[in-house]
């Protein structure tokens, strides 16, 4: 395959960025998306130019490392997909390509395509854990858990914290992030003892690192590679709601 | 260098219980004095750095990522045993522990092991405490399933994510600590070498992978937690980013490095389609319960469309070879099998290098949907990646590096020998023997990190004068300014080959002479291409940018200088390793139907290499392994 | 805003809760002020009577206003912090801009949103403060049962929306007000955390019935007045 690549490039945090053209020939149908990026910087060198830094690490779409906007989509808009597990058979022979870094001011851009998503990071400090101290923990099976729940709560910890969600939310909203966060550990009986306080610091966590509000578009839902559910914001909604009516009450 | 494992006197199953009530503890209000560096924070290292910092010790911690949620502990799929004996189905800690040792072939420290399998089920109980999502039954207890190498169910598992879900455990553990302010976290930084004061490790250089700053850290301890180095082989089922270079540098620093050339190749694997290929994908070992595994019995049928080639024509070599276990064979049999197949001619798909696995029988006998729902995801993977759909066509596998058994040698305290300095997790060489078993690993990584080191790590701080090392010290000077001049010779080398395409040189050397199985003329043949590729490594290499900013093909070159180094050193271990056994297999030594033939009255030892210089070859020592509670055995899986 | 409830309240999640509350009661208000409408087609002693009713009691008339003025004060203050702080937390695209499947009310909130604002105020001066139309002052009706005079609204209304751009004003931005409420009032149960999966698509289909509700019922007036369904009396 041919193609065209329409490339950001940037120096660093603080310098401006700008696209950049690029011509690739001879890329195999079978290679990943990465992988091509892979041959350009192989070429890149060849010629004595700087490669164009991208982040990635398992290429098997559980890490969450990789990123990129690929013609406007964050992770190239195939459903449930990783850009690492995005493969070169789903684009045109001669299409050109767009690849921006994932967008969000809460992201800033370190170099080319790699931004910092340390934002998540604070939001898991302020409240994204439950509390146990090692050697504390009682024996496993004392406390059942029903298998709808424990379901459910797996399918709200399957997020990778890829960080696609904010970038494909025009408010730059982390709220789907947070949300299968708060999910998981408030529906578990573990998480139970500290559910109010934890939606509490985790959404306050959230807007602190300059994350936008949600209004409720969906983007997030439909390019999220663990494709997390737009339920997990609701049920953040309601969890935030009741843990401010006690604070307000001062129970609980 | 003087090895001594430090093993706890008494009976087997007394002596992590005695040893904990020796080890000196640390008063709780010195305990903020004393500073810890852990570099990597995967499950070993993410868990001590969680649990240390609540015992009240303060933690700095390192990871090459964005964020410790990333490490490759992630990517575990299967799952982690636990001696629960949830089943009922006859499992102990014994049993555990001698399932683990045979396993291993027999070439594990026994003490380690058992007090593995003691603590295992501590950990099941604290990572559901911790909100761990692990499968369970409509009854609302724990599921388990059975994995490869044991006849009791004792995996535990959060369906095919089973890493993801321990490591956000103890990512959630660790950040509770970050947020307290007990734990430092320093994202996006490579341990570029470990700095020793007096003979004792007390701190690491790092480069900030954002900034290019090159940065001294002083401590009291340092814990190596950077998981394995299947990456020597280029192509492997590890992230792009892991590595050796931490435990190359303590190796370099005076660390022994224990038994390099095991290690363990996954039979399935999605084969390599291409040149273009950055890493390779493992599938479940489950696939294997249902999956028949077949190549033609004639190469000219390799070409042709699968469906069409008759039953009469397909050798399913894995139920000829094993009648007994059949395609259920342990992992080093299986991928040694698809292996002599695909040497024979016989491969399939791209390169020759494949082997089929096949559902169509289970679809026949079973129905479509019930594969589906049993390997939905799989097959999903599978056609993302190969962009063929399993359901009508049968899968193409191959073996793939796996997971390093090998790595920096420890004592019984996890204490490497260098004192102060601790390796944990895939790191160090512990618990696995010559071969590791499925589940085992996420195990390990988990047991060292909550529930060893911290019990033996404060036993050598009690004895520290707390803050004793400063990065003033003449001795971190010149660790950086080593630092320093290495990076910008890479960057001045200005020659015409890039680090990747080196990397991939050394991988296929790697692949082919010192992977699954080994013979001394094809280790010499490496030793020597090892060489040229260090040459052209030295004078020919190629790095763009510059040391000042984020620069990943700075970051790949680095890697690289260690990974060669490392591979001399495998090479060595499997040369000298005049048997078969486990993971590494020298062709020398085979019974009359291929199967690996122990050499027990000569290597019934842990290889430990002492770096002697760039350039010279390392010295060989040995600790004797003393097996007083399990028989050797040979292990039969006919 | 050291208070739990201001504090939070201010929060992203909190705003979200000040803007789906201020909507659901401004959703309810559209609601019955449509009902109230659509007795015009009971004809004018019908209308004129019910609009003497709300308006016979001035504590409860002010009252009312009060409350709609502060609920309309809230949403639109809330928007206008919402956008504002969005806008801050996104830069500008620099490539492509793509919406994977965000329907067009969600996206146009702020847009319809603004244009709701201009349209209440000249509705409010138009039929309520009669500035635009000082005539509409001077319409009186005797209610026949309760022998009273009173303000002619059916009258006013017909008068109004006999003035085709007064018309064409109304009908455009009821369009948009159901584009409002057929996202709006989905949005405001996601936000208010009670959805789930299952009723999701159930609720977008009944705010998207409810939006059209809505238009139709108020359209149905103009409509009706232009196609001479509704003569004036007399
Ligand atoms: C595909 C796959 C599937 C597997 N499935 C299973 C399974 O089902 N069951 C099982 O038990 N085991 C499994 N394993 C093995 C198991 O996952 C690993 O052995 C284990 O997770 C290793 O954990 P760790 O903490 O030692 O290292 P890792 O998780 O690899 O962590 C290494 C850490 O070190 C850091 N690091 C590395 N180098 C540096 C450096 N130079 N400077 C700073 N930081 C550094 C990294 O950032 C990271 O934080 C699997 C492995 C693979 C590859
Ligand atoms: C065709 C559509 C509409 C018609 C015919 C209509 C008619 C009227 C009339 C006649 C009044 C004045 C009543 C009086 O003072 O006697 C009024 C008041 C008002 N209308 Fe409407 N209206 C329409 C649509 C709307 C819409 C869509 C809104 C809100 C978005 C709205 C909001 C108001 C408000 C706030 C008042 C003032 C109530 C008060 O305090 O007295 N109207 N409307
Ligand atoms: C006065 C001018 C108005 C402005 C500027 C405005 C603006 C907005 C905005 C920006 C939102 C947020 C949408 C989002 O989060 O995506 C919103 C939500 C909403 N608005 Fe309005 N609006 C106005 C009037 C109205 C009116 C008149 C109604 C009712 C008839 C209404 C009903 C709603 C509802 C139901 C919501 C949904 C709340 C939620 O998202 O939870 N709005 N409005
Ligand atoms: S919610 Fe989905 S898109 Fe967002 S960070 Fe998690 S996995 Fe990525
Ligand atoms: S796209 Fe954005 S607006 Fe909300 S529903 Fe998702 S966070
Ligand atoms: S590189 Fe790990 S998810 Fe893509």
């Amino acid at each position: 395959m041919n193609l065209k690549l329409k490339i950001w490039r940037q120096d660093d945090k603080s310098s401006a960025g700008r696209f950049q053209d690029y011509e690739i020939s001879d890329i195999s149908p079978d290679s990943s998306f990465l992988e091509m990026l892979d041959l350009l910087n192989e070429q890149l060198v060849e010629k004595g130019e700087e490669s164009v830094a991208f982040d990635h690490d398992c290429r098997e779409g559980v890490c969450g490392m990789c990123s990129l906007t690929i013609n406007g989509v964050p992770h190239g808009g195939e459903r449930g997909t990783t850009t690492c597990q995005l493969h070169m058979r789903k684009f045109q022979d001669g299409e050109t390509i767009t690849i921006e870094p994932f967008r969000a001011n809460a992201f800033p851009v370190l170099r080319d395509l790699v931004v910092d998503r340390g934002g998540f990071d604070k939001i898991i400090q302020a409240g994204g854990f439950i509390t146990c101290r090692v050697g504390s923990a009682q024996d496993a099976n004392l406390t059942p858990i029903p298998k709808p729940v424990a379901d459910s709560a797996f399918d709200f910890a399957a997020c990778i914290g890829c960080g696609a969600c904010v970038a494909s939310c025009k408010n730059a909203s982390a709220m789907l992030f947070t949300g299968a966060k708060i999910s998981h550990m408030n529906s578990l009986p573990h998480g139970k003892p500290e559910k109010d306080r934890r939606a509490l610091a985790m959404v306050a966590a959230m807007d602190e690192a300059g994350f936008g509000n949600c209004r409720n578009y969906g983007e997030c839902a439909a390019v999220c590679p663990k494709e997390i559910p737009l339920d997990v914001i609701a049920k953040m909604n309601r969890d935030y709601a009741v843990a401010t009516v006690k604070d307000f009450l001062g129970i609980g | 260098m003087k090895l001594d494992a430090k093993t706890p006197e008494g009976p087997i199953a007394e002596k992590w219980g005695r040893h904990k009530f020796t080890n000196k503890l640390v008063n709780p209000a010195n305990r903020r004095k004393y500073n810890i560096i852990i570099v990597g924070t995967g499950l070993a290292g993410g868990s001590a750095a969680a649990t240390l910092a609540e015992q009240g010790y303060n933690v700095t911690a390192f990871c090459y990522q964005d964020s410790p949620r990333r490490a490759h502990s992630i990517a575990a799929q299967g799952g982690i045993n636990a001696a629960k004996n949830y089943q009922n189905d006859g499992d102990s800690v014994f049993r555990l522990f001698y399932d683990t040792v045979k396993g291993g072939d027999f070439r594990s420290r026994e003490a380690n092991v058992h007090r593995l399998a003691e603590v295992s089920a501590n950990i099941i109980d604290q990572c559901v405490a911790q909100g761990v999502p692990f499968a369970r039954e409509y009854g609302g207890l724990l599921a388990n399933r059975s994995f490869g190498g044991a006849q009791v169910s004792r995996t535990f598992y959060a369906r095919g994510a089973t890493g993801q879900q321990l490591l956000l455990g103890a990512y959630s553990a660790l950040s509770k600590q970050i947020g307290l302010g007990t734990v430092k976290m320093y994202n996006r930084h490579e341990m570029l070498d470990l700095v020793l004061v007096d003979g004792h490790a007390k701190g690491i250089i790092t480069r900030n992978l954002v900034s290019g700053e090159i940065k001294s850290w002083a401590a009291d301890a340092v814990v190596l937690a950077t998981g394995g180095y299947s990456n020597v082989f280029f192509l492997s089922t590890n992230a792009t980013g892991c590595n050796s270079t931490a435990i190359m540098r303590a190796y370099k620093k005076g660390a022994g490095f224990a038994n390099p050339c095991y290690t363990q190749i996954h039979p399935t694997c999605i084969p390599q389609a291409g040149d273009h290929q950055s890493k390779l994908t493992l599938m479940s070992e489950s696939l294997r319960n249902d999956g028949r595994v077949w190549v033609p019995k004639n190469a000219a049928d390799c070409e042709k469309d699968p469906n069409q080639i008759p039953e009469e024509d397909r050798d399913y070599f894995l139920e000829r070879k094993y009648p007994s276990f059949g395609n259920l064979a342990p992992r080093d049999i299986a991928s040694r099998a698809a292996k002599e197949a695909c040497d024979e001619g016989r491969g399939v798909g791209p390169g020759k290098r494949g082997v089929y696995l096949d559902f169509a029988e289970a679809i026949k006998r079973l129905g479509e949907p019930a594969i589906r729902e049993r390997y939905g995801n799989l097959f999903d993977i599978y056609e993302r990646i190969t962009g063929e759909n399993a359901y009508i066509q049968p899968m193409r596998i191959y073996p793939a590096p796996h997971y390093t058994m090998g790595g920096l040698w420890v004592d019984y305290n996890l204490q490497s020998t260098i004192p102060g300095c601790f390796v944990i997790g895939e790191a160090n060489f512990s618990d696995h023997g010559a071969n590791r078993l499925g589940a085992s690993a996420l195990m390990q990584g988990l047991a060292d990190g909550y529930f060893v080191l911290p019990y033996t790590l404060p036993n050598y701080l009690a004895g520290e004068k707390p803050g004793s090392a400063s990065t003033d010290m003449a001795d971190f000077k010149e660790a950086e300014e080593a630092v320093n001049a290495f990076s910008q010779k890479l960057l001045d080398t200005k020659g015409s080959r890039s680090p990747r395409s080196l990397h991939l040189d050394l991988g296929r050397i790697m692949w082919e002479k010192c992977g699954m199985a080994r013979n001394e003329a094809g280790l010499k043949e490496a030793l020597e291409q090892i060489q040229n590729i260090r040459e052209e490594f030295n004078t020919n290499l190629k790095v763009t940018g510059s040391g000042k900013s984020l620069n990943q093909e700075l970051e790949r070159a680095g890697r690289l200088a260690e990974f060669i180094d490392l591979a001399e050193i495998m090479c060595h271990d499997a040369l000298e390793r005049d048997e078969s056994c486990g993971g590494h297999f020298r062709e020398e030594h085979q019974s009359h139907d291929g199967e690996a033939v122990r050499q027990d009255e000569n290597f019934a030892h842990v290889g430990v290499w002492e770096y002697k210089g760039s350039g010279e070859k390392p010295v060989l020592h040995k600790e004797p392994l003393v097996f007083n509670d399990v028989q050797l055995a040979v292990r039969s899986y006919k | 805003m050291s208070n739990p409830c201001c504090r939070h309240l201010n929060s992203s999640i909190g705003k979200k809760y000040l803007m789906a509350l201020s909507g659901l009661v401004l959703a309810g208000f559209v609601f019955v002020h449509m009902l109230g409408n659509l007795q015009a087609f009971l004809g004018q002693e019908a209308l004129n009577a019910y609009a003497y009713k709300l308006q016979s009691i001035p504590a409860v008339l002010w009252g009312f206003r009060f409350f709609l003025l502060a609920v309309t004060i809230v949403h639109v203050a809330t928007a206008i912090s919402l956008v504002r702080e969005n806008r801050a937390a996104r830069p500008k695209p620099n490539g492509e801009e793509k919406f994977v499947q965000a329907t067009v009310g969600s996206r146009s909130m702020g847009f319809s949103g603004a244009l709701l604002f201009g349209f209440i105020v000249f509705h409010v001066l138009h039929y309520t403060v009669k500035v635009t139309h000082p005539g509409y002052k001077d319409m009186h009706y005797h209610l026949s049962k309760a022998h009273k005079d009173v303000h002619d609204v059916y009258t006013m209304i017909v008068t109004g929306f006999q003035e085709q751009w007064i018309s064409a004003l109304y009908i455009v931005c009821m369009a948009f007000l159901c584009l409002h409420l057929s996202h709006g009032v989905s949005s405001l149960f996601q936000t208010l955390g009670i959805r789930n999966e299952t009723w999701r698509k159930r609720l977008d289909a009944i705010a998207v019935a409810y939006g059209w509700a809505i238009f139709i019922g108020f359209v149905s007036v103009p409509v009706a007045v232009l196609a001479g369904a509704l003569p004036l009396p007399g």
